[in-house]
C-alpha cells in the first residue's frame, strides 16, 4: 500500500502564496467563473415572450360613465372605474377623513374620471366585489372583500377591516385621451 | 511510425468510400456575410427577404415560431411591427357571450400560418405539405447554400430519359430531383422597396440571407460572445501554464 | 479512505474538523496528503475532466429542464422557446448538446489511456468494471436526452433501438410494450424518458464517487505501469496536479467553447430541426456520433445461426461489444501493465483503436455496398482483439525489461523517462 510518507514533498512551502503569478491567475479564474454564473441566473429572469405580454392596452371609449370594468394584466386583475362626477366628489370630500393608509385622491389618479387599480385585496389576496352590477361595494361605495371583510371607498381606499394599504395603483399611461398602457 | 500507418490507412478508407454512393448535384458554396467568426446578417437582405417572404413564400408556408416582434431585429420600428402585424387577423376568446372572435394581430402574437392545419395545408396543395419555414436552414444539409441552390436550380425539362412525375418539377438540387414546389422565384418576381436589382440569383440570396436569421436569430450574439470568451480562456489558459511551470520547477 | 496527518491552526476549521473532518477528508483525497506518481502524462487528465463535464452537463440540464416540456404537444416547441426567447437559452442549449459530445470524447480518450497503460489490471481490476458501469448509464442517459427534443430523429432513433428488445424470445414484444407504455413510441414514453434522463446523471454522480473511492485504495498507475516502492516515486496532488488539471481545464474550455459559440451544430443532425412525424420515416436513421461504432455491428449481423434470427444476435453483439470490457483484467494475463514494454500489444492496440474508427465510419453510412463486408470484417476484428489477440499475447508476448522504480526512469533521462509513443 502506498502511504503519505513515501510522497516527495516540494523543495520550498510548495504553494507559491503570494506570487504575483498566482493572484494575478486566480483573479482572472475567479471572474471568468463569475462571468460563466450570470446566464444561469438571468436565464430564470423573464423571457422575450413574458416581456412582450407585460403590458396591456385598455381601449377607454366604449366605457360608460359610472361603469366598471375588468381587464387582466400580468395575470392579476385590474379594476377600471369610469367615475361619476358624485363618486369622484365623494372620493375628494374623504380625503378629510380619518384613512387607515392617508393618501389623497388626487395622487390616486392621473384624471380625475378614471380611477385604475389592482383589483387584489391588500391584506391577503382575494378579489374584492363591485365590479358587477348587484355586487355589494361596500359601506364606503367602493368594494368589499367577502373574505375578511375589508371596505374601500371610491377611491380604492382601504376605510375598515384588516386591509392594511389602498388598492395597488399599477403603472399606466394615457397614449390617448381614451387608451391606456398598462405596464 | 505506427500512427503515420494507422492514420494515412484511415483517411484511405474515409476518401475512397465517399465514391461508393453518388448523391444529387454537390451544392455550391456560397459568401454569406453571417460565415465564419466575424459573421453578421446585413440588415438590408433581412428586410428584402421579409418583403420575398411576405410577398411569395407566405401564401404556402408558415413561420409559426417567430413573433412579430422579432422583427424589431431586421430593423422595423415599433409602429410599422405594429402595422405588418395588423395586417393579419387571429383568433382570440372566448369573450364574455362564450363566443370565440376575430381581432387583428399583435406584435406579441405569432405569424399567422396561411392554412389553418397541416390537412388544410396538404389539401390545397395536392398531397403535399409545404414546410413551416421557421428552421430550415438548420433542417437542410448544406444549409443557406442548399436553399440558394433549390431556388435557382429548377430546369425547364428535365434531362432525356428521366422519367418526371405528374405535378412535379425538375430541380438539381433536390434529393431525388422532383419536387412538388413550382419555382416560386424567377428574375423581377419581386419589386424590392429599396430598389435593388430583383435577380433571380439576389432573390434567392436575401430570402435565404432572411431564413438563415430565423432559423439563428442568435447568431450574431453567439458569435461576438464566443470571439469574448475564447479570447479570455487563451490569455487565462496562458496565465495557467506559466503558473503551471513554476510550481513544477519546484520539484528534484 | 485514509486521513491525513495534516493540523489545521485556523480555531474556525479545528471546530468544524473536530466534528465532521471534511478538511482532513479533502486534503487526503485531493490535496497535499494524496500521494500521485510523479510521472504522470496529459493522458492523465481526462478523469479529472470527465468530472468537470459532469457538473456542466447536470447545472445546464437543470436549467434547460426549468423551461423544457416533456409533451408531444409541446416538447420541440419548448426547446425552440429556449432557443428563442429565454435568456441565453441558445447557450445553455448549445452547452448542454455540445458537453455531451465532449463528454464521449474524454470518456473514451480515458479508457484508451487505460487500455493501452493496462491500468484495468490489478489491483485496479474493480476501478475497471466501476468504469464500464459508468459508460453504460452515459449511454443510458445520452439516448434517452436525445428523444426529448422530439425532432424526427428523436423519435425514429428511439423507435429503433427500442424496437430491438423486441429480438428478446417469448417476452420480447412484452417487453417493448411495457419500455413504451403504449404501442408506439409516443407521450407515454417520452414523458418517462424525461423523468430518467433526470435521475441517471444523479445515480451517474453516485458511481462517479465509488470510482473515485476505488481509485484512491491503490492510488493512480503510472504511464510506466509499474508500483510506486519508495520516496521519490510520488509526489502530493496538490499543487501538483491541481494545478496541471486546471490547465487542462483551460485547453478543454477552448476547444468545447469553440463548437459552442462557432458551430454548434457540428455533432448534429439537421433532421433533428424537424418536428417528429410518426407518419415520415427519415431516408437516413442516424444515432449521435458516439453511438456509431456500436450501430455498426448491431447492423453487421445479417445473417442467422441455426434458429437464433440474425436481430437478436445483432443486439447480443452490440450489448456483448461493452460487456466484454469486463472481463478484459481476466482475458489479458501479461504480468505488465503499459505498452511501453509490450511492443506486440502495443501494435495491436493502435490497430484496435483504427477498427474502432472505421466501425464508427461505417456505422455512419448506409448499410449498403462496400459498407457490409468492411463493417463485418471490423465487427469481427473487435470481438478478435478481446477473445484471441489479448489472450495470446498475454501469455506469447516478450515483454521489455522494465526500469527499476520509477524516479530511477524520470532522473535518469531527466525528462519523464518516456520513449517513443
Amino acid at each position: 500500500m502506498i502511504e503519505q510518507s513515501m510522497m516527495q514533498q516540494p523543495l520550498d512551502d510548495g504553494f507559491p502564496r503570494r506570487d504575483f503569478l498566482f493572484i494575478a491567475t486566480g483573479t482572472v479564474a475567479a471572474a471568468g467563473t463569475a462571468l460563466a454564473v450570470w446566464p444561469l441566473i438571468h436565464s430564470m429572469n423573464p423571457a422575450a415572450d413574458i416581456l412582450a405580454v407585460s403590458k396591456t392596452e385598455v381601449d377607454l371609449g366604449p366605457i360608460e360613465v359610472g361603469q366598471r370594468i375588468t381587464v387582466v394584466w400580468r395575470g392579476k386583475p385590474i379594476f377600471v372605474d369610469h367615475r361619476s362626477p358624485e363618486r369622484i366628489a365623494q372620493a375628494r370630500a374623504d380625503d378629510k377623513a380619518e384613512l387607515i393608509d392617508p393618501q389623497l385622491d388626487s395622487e390616486r389618479v392621473q384624471k380625475d374620471e378614471w380611477l385604475i387599480v389592482i383589483g387584489i385585496c391588500t391584506h391577503l389576496g382575494c378579489i374584492p366585489l363591485g365590479q358587477r352590477t348587484g355586487d355589494s361595494r361596500g359601506d364606503y361605495g367602493g368594494w368589499f372583500c367577502p373574505c375578511h371583510g375589508s371596505h374601500y371607498d371610491t377611491s380604492g381606499r382601504i376605510r375598515k377591516g384588516p386591509a392594511p394599504k389602498n388598492l395597488v395603483i399599477p403603472p399606466y399611461t394615457f397614449t390617448k385621451n381614451t387608451t391606456i398602457k398598462i405596464g | 511510425m505506427q500512427k503515420k500507418i494507422f492514420l494515412s490507412a484511415f483517411l484511405a478508407l474515409v476518401l475512397g468510400s465517399s465514391a461508393v454512393y453518388a448523391e444529387s448535384e454537390k451544392v455550391p458554396s456560397l459568401d454569406w456575410s453571417f460565415k465564419g467568426v466575424f459573421g453578421t446578417f446585413d440588415r438590408g437582405a433581412l428586410k428584402r427577404g421579409f418583403q420575398i417572404y411576405s410577398e411569395v413564400c407566405s401564401a404556402c408556408h408558415s413561420l409559426r415560431l417567430l413573433s412579430y416582434r422579432n422583427l424589431k431585429e431586421i430593423g422595423f420600428s415599433k409602429n410599422e411591427i405594429k402595422a405588418i402585424a395588423a395586417e393579419k387577423e387571429v383568433q382570440d376568446g372566448p369573450n364574455d357571450d362564450g363566443e370565440m372572435f376575430m381581432r387583428p394581430a399583435k406584435p406579441a402574437d405569432r405569424f399567422v400560418s396561411p392554412y389553418p392545419n397541416k390537412k388544410a395545408a396538404q389539401a390545397a396543395n395536392n398531397g403535399a405539405l409545404p414546410p413551416d419555414l421557421s428552421l430550415i436552414v438548420k433542417a437542410r444539409k448544406g444549409g443557406a447554400d442548399y436553399i440558394h441552390a433549390l431556388l435557382t436550380g429548377y430546369k425547364d425539362e428535365p434531362p432525356k430519359g428521366f422519367n418526371l412525375l405528374e405535378g412535379s418539377n425538375y430541380n438539381i438540387y433536390f434529393p431525388g430531383n422532383q419536387i412538388a414546389m413550382p419555382a416560386p422565384l424567377s428574375d423581377d418576381a419581386v419589386e424590392y422597396a429599396d430598389g435593388t436589382k430583383p435577380t433571380l440569383d439576389q432573390l434567392a440570396r436575401d430570402i435565404s440571407t432572411f431564413l438563415a436569421w430565423t432559423s439563428s436569430p442568435e447568431l450574431e450574439a453567439r458569435k461576438s460572445m464566443g470571439i469574448k470568451v475564447i479570447l479570455f480562456l487563451l490569455v487565462l489558459t496562458g496565465m495557467l501554464y506559466a503558473l503551471m511551470k513554476r510550481i513544477w520547477a519546484k520539484l528534484h | 479512505m485514509s486521513h491525513s496527518t495534516k493540523e489545521f491552526s485556523n480555531p474556525v476549521i479545528r471546530w468544524i474538523e473536530y466534528r465532521l473532518p471534511i478538511f482532513s477528508f479533502i486534503d487526503s483525497s485531493v490535496g497535499t496528503g494524496y500521494p500521485t506518481p510523479r510521472n504522470l502524462n496529459y493522458w492523465w487528465n481526462f478523469g479529472s475532466l470527465a468530472g468537470v463535464v459532469l457538473v456542466i452537463m447536470i447545472l445546464t440540464g437543470v436549467m434547460l429542464a426549468a423551461n423544457y416540456t416533456a409533451n408531444v404537444g409541446y416538447a420541440f416547441e419548448s426547446v425552440e422557446r429556449i432557443m428563442r426567447d429565454v435568456n441565453y437559452g441558445w447557450l445553455l442549449r448549445y452547452l448542454h448538446s455540445n458537453g455531451s459530445s465532449m463528454f464521449f470524447i474524454i470518456v473514451y480518450i480515458h479508457m484508451f489511456r487505460g487500455l493501452y497503460f493496462g491500468s484495468y489490471k490489478a489491483p485496479r481490476e474493480l476501478l475497471w468494471i466501476l468504469g464500464v458501469f459508468i459508460i453504460l448509464a452515459m449511454m443510458a442517459t445520452a439516448f434517452m436526452g436525445y428523444v426529448l427534443p422530439w425532432g424526427q430523429m428523436s423519435f425514429w432513433g428511439a423507435t429503433v433501438i427500442t424496437n430491438l428488445f423486441s429480438a428478446i424470445p417469448l417476452i420480447g414484444e412484452s417487453i417493448v410494450t411495457w419500455l413504451w407504455g403504449g404501442f408506439s413510441v409516443a407521450n407515454p414514453t417520452l414523458n418517462r424518458f424525461f423523468a430518467w434522463h433526470y435521475l441517471l446523471p444523479f445515480i451517474l454522480f453516485a458511481l462517479v464517487f465509488i470510482h473515485l473511492w476505488a481509485l484512491h485504495v491503490h492510488k493512480s498507475n503510472n504511464p510506466l505501469g509499474i508500483d510506486a516502492k519508495g520516496a521519490g516515486d510520488m509526489i502530493p496532488f496538490h499543487p501538483y496536479y491541481t494545478i496541471k488539471d486546471t490547465f487542462g481545464m483551460g485547453v478543454f474550455m477552448i476547444i468545447y467553447l469553440s463548437f459552442v459559440f462557432f458551430a454548434p451544430d457540428f455533432f448534429g443532425e439537421p433532421d433533428n430541426y424537424i418536428k417528429a412525424n410518426p407518419m415520415v420515416t427519415p431516408p437516413e436513421i442516424v444515432p449521435e456520433w458516439y453511438f456509431l461504432p456500436f450501430y455498426a455491428i448491431l447492423r453487421a449481423i445479417t445473417f442467422n445461426i441455426f434458429f437464433i434470427p440474425a436481430k437478436l444476435i445483432g443486439v447480443i453483439a452490440m450489448f456483448s461489444s461493452i460487456l466484454i470490457l469486463l472481463f478484459l483484467p481476466w482475458l489479458d494475463r501479461c504480468k505488465v501493465r503499459s505498452a511501453r514494454f509490450r511492443p506486440l500489444y502495443k501494435q495491436f492496440f493502435w490497430i484496435f483503436v483504427l477498427d474502432t474508427l472505421i466501425l464508427g465510419y461505417v456505422g455512419a453510412n448506409p448499410p449498403q455496398g462496400l459498407f457490409i463486408p468492411i463493417g463485418q470484417a471490423a465487427t469481427a476484428y473487435y470481438f478478435a482483439h478481446f477473445l484471441i489477440i489479448i489472450p495470446l499475447l498475454g501469455v506469447l508476448e516478450k515483454t521489455k525489461p522494465l526500469p527499476e522504480s520509477i524516479s530511477a526512469a524520470v532522473t535518469e533521462s531527466g525528462t519523464s523517462g518516456k520513449e517513443n509513443g
